[in-house]
C-alpha cells in the first residue's frame, strides 16, 4: 500500500471517537461508497473507538483503502494495549456488557461489516479489524 | 462548554441536534433536559435528530433514556427526522428504540405531540 493508502490516527480520548467516524466516513465517500454502507461502517467505528477508549484505555486506529481483484474496500484496525476481553464468547453475545452500555457494541459492529476479526490477550491487549467492501 | 440548545415553544421543548455528538454531550442534553421538562412543566418534547449522520447505541442509549425519562416526568418524546440510512444501521445494530415514538418530520411530531397532549 501506498502513503496515501494507509495511515493511522490515534484513539485516546472521547473526542477522538468523533475523529474516527469523521475519517471513516471520507475513506468511504472517497471511495464512492453507498450511503447505506458508509452509515454503516462509521456506526461501526464508533462503536469500536469507543471499546479502544473506554475498556482498552486508548490506542490507535490505522487505516487502509484497499484495492483488490477489481474491488475496493476500507480495512481498519482498532488495537490497544489494554486488559484485553477474557472471555470472548461473552463478550460477543447481544446484550451482554461489563461496563454500563447496552451489550452491543462488538455483536453490533460485527453485524455492520463484510469482513470482522478479533484477536485478543488478556493483559496484552485488543486488535479488532473490520473491512467494508464497496 | 459545549451543550445543545433546547428552545421552548408553548407547552413543548424542541431540541435539535445538529453537531456529531461525543458521549459526554449526549450525557450533558440527557442531565439538561430533565431540568428542563421539571423547570417549564413541559407536556412534550421534539428531539429533532434529522442533521445525525449516525446513531450508535451510545447515541440510541440516550434517545431511549431521554424518552423514559421525560415519560415519568408526564412529558412525551417525539423523535422525529432519522435519516433512512441510519434507520437502517440502527435495525441491523439490534437497536430498535422500543417505546420511543417517532415522526418524520417536525410538522408531523408536532401534530402528534399536541393530539397526545389534549388527549384526556
Amino acid at each position: 500500500m501506498s502513503g496515501e493508502h494507509s495511515g493511522s490516527l490515534p484513539v485516546r480520548i472521547e473526542q477522538d471517537v468523533v475523529l474516527a467516524r469523521q475519517l471513516a466516513r471520507k475513506l468511504a465517500s472517497d471511495c464512492g461508497m453507498r450511503l447505506v454502507d458508509l452509515t454503516k461502517l462509521v456506526t461501526a467505528v464508533s462503536e469500536l473507538a469507543r471499546n479502544t477508549v473506554v475498556y482498552g484505555g486508548g490506542g490507535d486506529m490505522d487505516w487502509q483503502v484497499l484495492e483488490e481483484a477489481g474491488r475496493t474496500g476500507v480495512r481498519l484496525l482498532f488495537r490497544d494495549e489494554g486488559p484485553g476481553i477474557a472471555d470472548l464468547k461473552l463478550a460477543l453475545t447481544d446484550g451482554w456488557t461489563s461496563g454500563n452500555g447496552l451489550g452491543l457494541g462488538l455483536t453490533g459492529a460485527r453485524r455492520l461489516v463484510d469482513e470482522f476479526e478479533l484477536d485478543t490477550v488478556p493483559g496484552e491487549g485488543t486488535r479488532v479489524t473490520i473491512t467494508r467492501w464497496i | 462548554m459545549e451543550r445543545i440548545p433546547i428552545l421552548r415553544m408553548g407547552e413543548f421543548l424542541l431540541v435539535t441536534i445538529q453537531v456529531d455528538m461525543h458521549d459526554k454531550l449526549a450525557m450533558r442534553l440527557q442531565d439538561d433536559l430533565t431540568d428542563r421538562i421539571s423547570a417549564t412543566s413541559a407536556r412534550g418534547v421534539l428531539l429533532d435528530i434529522s442533521a445525525l449522520d449516525m446513531v450508535d447505541s451510545f447515541i440510541g442509549r440516550m434517545i431511549a433514556d431521554i424518552a423514559s425519562l421525560s415519560r415519568l416526568m408526564d412529558a412525551r418524546v417525539m423523535v422525529v427526522g432519522m435519516q433512512p440510512a441510519v434507520a437502517i444501521t440502527l435495525v441491523e445494530l439490534g437497536l430498535t428504540l422500543p417505546g420511543v415514538s417517532t415522526a418524520l418530520d417536525v410538522e408531523r411530531g408536532m401534530q402528534r405531540l399536541s393530539q397526545h397532549v389534549r388527549r384526556p
